[in-house]
């Protein structure tokens, strides 16, 4: 593995976290838009120390110090056991160094997924401790499980089970963990004030700047080809000459998932839909990213169509029939297309397995943890953080909008519209 | 119903796991994931249309 071009590629990896930063602030509403910007900050800055200071001894490397429980004469490894601090890793040219780097993009980039569905409600000290158990507890546990040696990555070879749970861009890792993190955040919330009427019909609140959401999917196209590309190179052992593949297949991925929201919302209102559309291309990208080295092409087209044909589905079902208030979409784009692109992988990959078949398995597998022991957990935690300390902004907070509560100004105060400029003179 | 479906969704995850390990016949190993997986559908759907029906924050 070549150590200066991996370094290259987690330096670019905050690309996606700007881009998502500028997705989750234009598709909420412009009166919580600095909030939102401040909060995005705020929970990276949270989520990098507290990683560094406890999660990554729960993540570990693979082939460091774990836990590890013999139970049916198989060993279960379910956290790593490296001292806290990362006292245990070397700058000494090694790739823990380059992991350990990786983790911390990684971890920022799944705690802003849920400030997009947490809009225009979500107090930020709530917001920063909600992150902080995500980046102590909740990401290195199942990062620890898919990446470092954990049970899921072994189930190939204590059960049979193809090559083990594989995802190798963290659509389950990171996207998954993240929208199950906005899930659970969407039902402690509750939804906007004025979203629904008396009788449950939801309001249309559209995003306040659309053009800052698209330019955040063009910046999330290059963090992405970054993550897909350096995360293949730490876990997977990939080289150099797998970079041009990886790259395709996220470009594909992403435009196919573009193209069939396009031609889904054309169809069925007349007209593509600008916000839906970029809800789309982050599909695609992160479906994309579970097998993002182990797929053809082909598959990786066919994988973003059905992510981009799905998600406009998707956010219909959520608000008009679960009542889920998601401004960002981040549930459908990030839990839904994650948990897709883990199946798809299961369908499409072709890897070198240890043993045949078992691999489409291996993923359900995968999946059931995620939504068995990562969903009850998220939510224990967020109703926990929410006993102690309330999540949502009051009545007033819900009034004036989140800028003006709790940073004391709006994020666009030459764009105030006064009411005597319309009176004639 | 919220309980319910969070215990529901941890024994979906448990019955997978529990295939993969007690069970050696593929099919009845799939057949057991899949099942596992179905429960987990069931306790999703319990508790999200619990906080689905609670009515808050409206108008």
């Amino acid at each position: 593995m070549s150590f200066v071009l991996c370094l290259i590629l987690i330096l670019l990896v905050p690309l996606a976290i700007a881009g998502l930063a500028l997705i989750n602030q234009g598709l909420g509403r412009s009166r919580s838009a600095a909030h939102t910007m401040v909060a995005t900050l705020c929970v990276l800055a949270v989520t990098s120390i507290v990683f560094l200071l406890i999660g990554f001894s729960f993540t570990g490397v693979a082939g460091g110090q774990a836990h590890v429980v013999t139970l049916a004469r198989f060993p279960w490894n379910w956290a790593a056991a490296e001292p806290l601090f990362a006292r245990g890793v070397r700058f000494d040219g090694t790739p823990v160094a380059l992991v350990l780097c990786f983790q911390l993009f990684a971890v920022g980039l799944t705690a802003i997924i849920p400030l997009g569905t947490g809009s225009d409600r979500w107090r930020l000290a709530p917001a920063c401790v909600s992150s902080a158990l995500l980046a102590a507890i909740t990401f290195p546990l199942f990062a620890h499980w898919v990446w470092s040696g954990g049970w899921l990555s072994t189930i190939g070879i204590n059960f049979g089970l193809g090559s083990g749970f594989v995802d190798v861009g963290g659509s389950g890792t990171i996207q998954v963990i993240g929208g199950l993190s906005a899930l659970s955040l969407a039902w402690v919330l509750g939804p906007r004030r004025g979203k629904f009427s008396e009788d449950r019909i939801a309001a249309a609140i559209p995003g306040h700047n659309i053009v800052l959401v698209l330019f955040g999917c063009l910046l999330a196209l290059a963090g992405w080809i970054a993550l897909n590309s350096a995360a293949a190179m730490l876990f997977t052992g990939a080289s150099i000459i797998a970079i041009p593949k990886i790259l395709i297949n996220t470009l594909l991925g992403a435009s196919a998932a573009c193209l069939g929201t396009v031609l889904t919302t054309r169809l069925r209102w007349g007209k593509p839909d600008a916000s839906l559309i970029a809800n789309g291309w982050i599909a695609g990208l992160v479906a994309g990213s579970a097998g993002c080295v182990f797929v053809s092409p082909a598959a990786a087209i066919v994988t973003g169509f059905v992510a981009g044909v799905g998600i406009m589905y998707l956010v219909e079902f959520l608000e008009l029939k679960l009542h889920i208030d998601d401004p960002s979409g981040a549930i459908a784009v990030h839990a839904g297309a994650g948990l897709w692109g883990l199946l798809a992988a299961g369908i499409f990959a072709t890897i070198p397995a240890l043993t045949h078949g078992g691999q489409f398995i291996a993923q359900l597998v995968g999946i059931a943890a995620l939504l068995g022991f990562m969903l009850p957990l998220i939510h224990g935690l967020n109703l926990l953080v929410d006993r102690f300390m309330k999540q949502r902004v009051d009545a007033d907070g819900d009034r004036q909008g989140m800028d003006v509560r709790e940073l004391g100004a709006g994020a666009y105060p030459e764009f105030v519209v006064h009411g005597d400029e319309f009176l004639p003179r | 119903m919220k309980l319910v479906g969070m215990l529901l969704l941890l024994f979906g995850g448990v019955i997978a796991i529990t295939a993969i390990v007690l069970l050696r016949h593929p099919v009845e190993q799939d057949s057991f994931v899949v099942a596992g997986l179905a429960l987990e559908c069931l306790g999703l759907t319990l508790v999200a249309r619990d906080y689905a029906q609670t009515k808050r924050n409206v108008g």
